[in-house]
């Protein structure tokens, strides 16, 4: 959603608070995006009518009760084409779509890849637990093989999909990933969805404490942060670890480690990141193997890649105006009359 | 050689050839022609289910019908009194169709060994050079040796040629039925305009095809069907699909508000969507979706937004937007859904015709989810049953479903088209201000339905979802006496349409008597003129046709009662049947055709006989 830049809030945080108790349960990621959603939303210049999120059906999805703006918890997997449809109609509105892993990767597929390549004017918010909470506790399409769940004893067989590559090859044109447990990035991400014109799309690592705890900590616990995750910034060359002594190096298309302070490297020799680059963001994306596995690369965050394209309504609506221009506006009479008519006197 | 001519009342003629002799062109161009002449028609177009089906055989076989006359059309017409067949495999599928002592009009040239070997002719005998058709009156013509003929000199290629060749037809049909060739004339030029040497061969063929008749000495007999006598006023032709489609965009006129259809293409409900993507002027926007789910969901996001909003489909893909169906019923907005029925079940018979989707309308959701159904009954009236659909799907704050079929959807009569002054207003009014301290999105009107407050109004923010609310708050409720109040609440709302809907008429017959035939649907057409069969022979028949399916007129229980019995045929096994017999005990009959058809008046009428004896 492209907006006015940040001036003096129309509203404040705690009018975006409903009168519904929440009800996830205490210590899951979901409160804390919906504190920095609920902080970065009034920021954004547009009045809080405007606003309306639409979620499909899981835990993340009941994030509409609790926003005081206008909201639809619709129906598994739907949310990403009732958003469609909205928006289509409604250019004045600003639409966010709130989902999880199973909402928008499994059921919701199909509506997923179709909406990153409409390119309507929405923000997806993919709230990426790697289960099936509401559900409680299966596998689902982002779940890591191997792992075992209620619906997987001996360890689920499915490959695992990454979303951020899916949205590449979708051709989104803004695709993004943060952490519910870094709220200054998650925030930025979020003002950055915000100002993206066209489908902006942002996977937030949310943790699940009671189904799948601990999944993302290496790259959210300071421990292990600095090592596993990787902050890239356009501009920026893609450096990493506990002194960002680590960087990414590109030996043709094949991206290499290495460390700036051995060997006769230098930042110099850093791929620097470049979010207009499809190509390498395309390679970025693929950074998603285990960090259990030896010699894996760290997990990337922050906006891959984005690029301007014409959004969907409003090519559409300029169809309209053009075939308007053309033929003048529509006349009923005419329609209803057709081109070959007869009287029966 | 005088001519004689013959006048008729009425004419079957069903024309047909390969998918490639263009014989829907031929039926549609003799249909104008009739129709801006006056006489009342009906027709049916019955396409091979494969778009490139083998040349030659059965599958292949194109057809299209025309019933018209001096009297009061209602139906494409049982058998035919003329069959045109370009090859063997039109006579060969259409033969028992053929009234006896009809005229067949067969193109010798697709009656070749290869031909013959492709339908299916035992040891390439040709049918017109034995007595198989000594029943019928045949007339041979090679209408490919005439067609080149005229050609000769027109320096196009034989492919170009060929393709002239259900001109020549037309013309010879023109000739018979004494009309003029003016429309057709217009409509090659206004077709051709841009290419000259195409459109001078295809009049020039028209033309020989008129001259043969007149000049060839063995057509003696012309026939003259008169104009009916039908109601004065201006007339159109149209077709059902393209009714409905003009019905929506002048539900969304007089509604005041945009439309939108999120659909995904289904045979036979796209030409909905093919039609009103013409219609950008009027400001519709149309979305082809991913698929049928998408397609509702995009019109429950736009109804959201404020739209007239309309999804299309066909029974497999109804199947499909059931969820998001109940959804919009939880949600309590605007929605029209249209179902164009095909046969079933699963992919079924895309290209056939059946009514058997009447209880997925009426029950296929998940929990109780009612939602008023309306049916259309010709191709003209899909006009009025879409702008009611809409009307009563914005003024109920509902989902509303309508039926039609591949029968009506396709099929084609004249209509006497209103003017925008003659259409009703469609009331919308969009909530403005708070109706409590807060905001109460569920609080209801004497219609029982909840206001409509559109995102960006000020002050009425608020979240509407799939799981059950709170009576007028609309927050999430898990309460056990709040969810029996609210699904009785949900169907109290959508039977008080009732107050709102026109009572029960009859088409026609007595108030009272033997036997009352209740039809719904695209079986109007059979019924009635079954009905005046029967009622000429002397048998007392009523016949009552019902639009509004859920909820049915107030007054229907009572005038089923006025009858000692009732008939209901259906294109199934029987689902109006169940619904009455469930809602008002009516020890109601059934006549159920199941053979993706539609009923023939006479099949009707036998039926009507044998009750009342
Ligand atoms: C049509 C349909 N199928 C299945 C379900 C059951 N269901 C509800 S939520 C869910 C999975 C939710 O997982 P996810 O999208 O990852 O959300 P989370 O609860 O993890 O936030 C399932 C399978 C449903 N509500 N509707
Ligand atoms: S089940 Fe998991 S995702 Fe759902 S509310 Fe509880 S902690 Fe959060
Ligand atoms: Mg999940």
């Amino acid at each position: 959603m492209d907006t006015a830049t940040t001036s003096a809030p129309l509203f404040t945080s705690k009018e975006l608070v409903t009168d519904q108790e929440v009800r996830w349960c205490p210590g899951c990621g979901d409160y804390s995006i919906l504190k920095q959603v609920q902080t970065v939303i009034p920021e954004l210049g547009i009045p809080r009518e405007k606003f309306v999120f639409i979620s499909g059906i899981g835990c993340s999805s009941r994030f509409p009760y609790y926003m005081e703006t206008y909201g639809m918890h619709s129906i598994h997997g739907r949310a990403t084409a009732i958003a469609s449809g909205l928006r289509a109609t409604r250019k004045d509105l600003s639409v966010w779509i709130v989902t999880g892993d199973g909402d928008s990767m499994s059921i919701g597929g199909n509506h997923f890849i179709h909406l990153m390549r409409r390119n309507l004017n929405v923000n997806v918010l993919l709230f990426n637990n790697q289960i099936y909470g509401l559900t409680k506790g299966q596998y689902s399409p982002t779940s890591e093989e191997g792992k075992v769940t209620k619906s997987t004893p001996y360890g689920s067989i499915d490959h695992p999909f990454n979303p951020i590559a899916l949205a590449m090859g979708a051709d989104g044109t803004f695709i993004a990933r943060s952490m519910d447990r870094d709220p200054v990035h998650l925030k930025d991400m979020l003002r950055k969805s915000a100002a993206h014109k066209g489908t902006s799309f942002l996977e937030i690592y949310q943790n699940c404490n009671v189904f799948n705890d601990g999944t993302f900590e290496m790259f959210t616990e300071k421990a292990t942060k600095k090592q596993e995750a990787l902050f890239v910034e356009s501009g920026k060359p893609l450096l990493f670890g506990q002194n960002n002594e680590l960087g990414i190096k590109l030996d043709g298309f094949k991206p290499v480690v290495v460390n700036i302070n051995e060997n006769g490297n230098s930042i110099n020799d850093i791929w620097v990141h470049d979010t207009s680059d499809r190509v390498k963001a395309g390679i970025l994306s693929r950074f998603f193997d285990s960090p259990e596995k030896e010699g894996h690369y760290p997990r990337p965050f922050g906006v891959f890649y984005e690029e301007d394209r014409p959004c969907y309504e409003d090519v559409m609506e300029d169809q309209v105006n053009q075939v308007i221009a053309a033929k003048g506006k529509g006349n009923l009479d005419k329609l209803l009359k057709g081109s070959e008519v007869w009287d029966i006197k | 050689m005088e001519k004689q001519n013959e006048v008729l009342e009425q004419v079957i003629i069903k024309f047909a050839g390969d998918s490639g002799d263009g014989m829907q062109l031929t039926g549609t161009q003799f249909t104008n022609t009739a129709a801006l002449f006056g006489n009342d028609l009906s027709t049916f177009p019955d396409f091979p289910a494969e778009i490139r089906a083998p040349q030659g055989t059965l599958a292949g076989v194109s057809g299209y019908q025309l019933h018209f006359g001096s009297v009061n059309i209602y139906t494409p017409g049982d058998k035919c009194d003329v069959l045109v067949a370009m090859n063997a495999a039109a006579l060969k599928a259409n033969l028992k169709n053929l009234k006896e002592g009809g005229i067949i009009i067969a193109n010798s040239d697709g009656f070749d060994p290869k031909n013959l070997r492709l339908a299916n002719y035992p040891d390439g005998k040709s049918p017109l050079e034995d007595d198989t058709l000594g029943k019928f009156n045949v007339i041979t013509m090679d209408v490919t040796k005439m067609t080149r003929a005229a050609l000769v000199d027109s320096g196009l290629g034989t492919k170009e040629i060929d393709r002239a060749k259900n001109m020549f037809v037309l013309g010879f049909l023109y000739w018979m039925y004494n009309r003029s060739l003016d429309i057709t004339i217009k409509f090659l030029e206004d077709k051709f305009g841009k290419k000259p040497a195409i459109l001078d061969a295809n009049l020039k063929v028209l033309r020989a095809g008129y001259n043969y008749g007149d000049t060839t000495e063995t057509f003696r007999t012309r026939y003259q069907v008169q104009p009916a006598k039908m109601a004065t006023g201006s007339y159109r032709n149209i077709m059902g699909n393209q009714a409905t489609a003009i019905g929506l965009v002048a539900a969304s006129h007089q509604a005041g508000i945009p439309l939108f259809v999120g659909t995904y293409p289904i045979t036979p409900a796209s030409d909905i969507l093919h039609e009103l993507s013409k219609h950008k002027s009027f400001g519709v926007k149309t979305f082809q979706a991913e698929d049928e789910i998408a397609g509702i969901c995009t019109a429950i996001g736009a109804s959201f937004g404020g739209s007239l909003a309309v999804t299309t489909s066909s029974g497999p893909g109804i199947a499909l937007k059931g969820e998001a169906m109940g959804l919009a019923i939880m949600l309590e907005i605007p929605l029209v859904v249209i179902n164009v029925q095909r046969g079933g079940p699963s992919t079924g018979l895309p290209t056939k015709t059946e009514q058997s989707d009447l209880l997925q309308a009426l029950y296929g959701r998940n929990g109780e989810a009612p939602m008023p159904v309306i049916a259309a009954y010709s191709p003209g009236n899909c006009f009025y049953t879409a702008f009611e659909a809409c009307r009563i799907a914005l003024e109920h704050m509902t989902p509303v479903m309508m039926l039609s079929d591949g029968y009506i959807a396709n099929g084609a009569e004249p209509w006497q088209y209103p003017t925008s002054a003659d259409l009703k207003k469609i009331d919308v009014k969009f909530a403005t201000e708070k109706n409590g301290e807060h905001f109460l999105p569920y609080k209801r009107d004497e219609k029982l339905s909840r206001p409509w407050a559109l995102p960006g109004t000020k002050g009425l923010e608020h979240r509407i979802g799939g799981l059950e609310k709170q009576h007028e708050t609309g927050n999430i409720s898990y309460d056990s006496d709040n969810h029996q109040f609210m699904v009785r609440m949900r169907e109290s709302k959508v039977e008080k349409i009732a107050d709102y809907i026109p009572q029960q008429t009859l088409d026609s017959g007595p108030e009272k008597g033997k036997l009352l035939v209740v039809g719904w649907g695209s079986t109007y057409g059979a019924i009635k003129t079954a009905c005046k069969m029967a009622r000429s022979e002397g048998y007392d028949v009523a016949h009552a046709q019902i639009t509004y399916l859920k909820p049915f007129p107030k007054n229907l229980g009572e005038m089923l009662f006025n009858y000692d019995k009732v008939l209901i045929p259906e294109m199934n096994t029987g689902q109006l049947l169940k619904v009455l017999r469930d809602k008002y005990f009516v020890p109601a009959i059934g006549l159920n055709k199941i053979m993706g058809i539609p009923f023939s008046a006479g099949e009707i009428k036998d039926k009507i006989v044998e009750l009342c004896k």
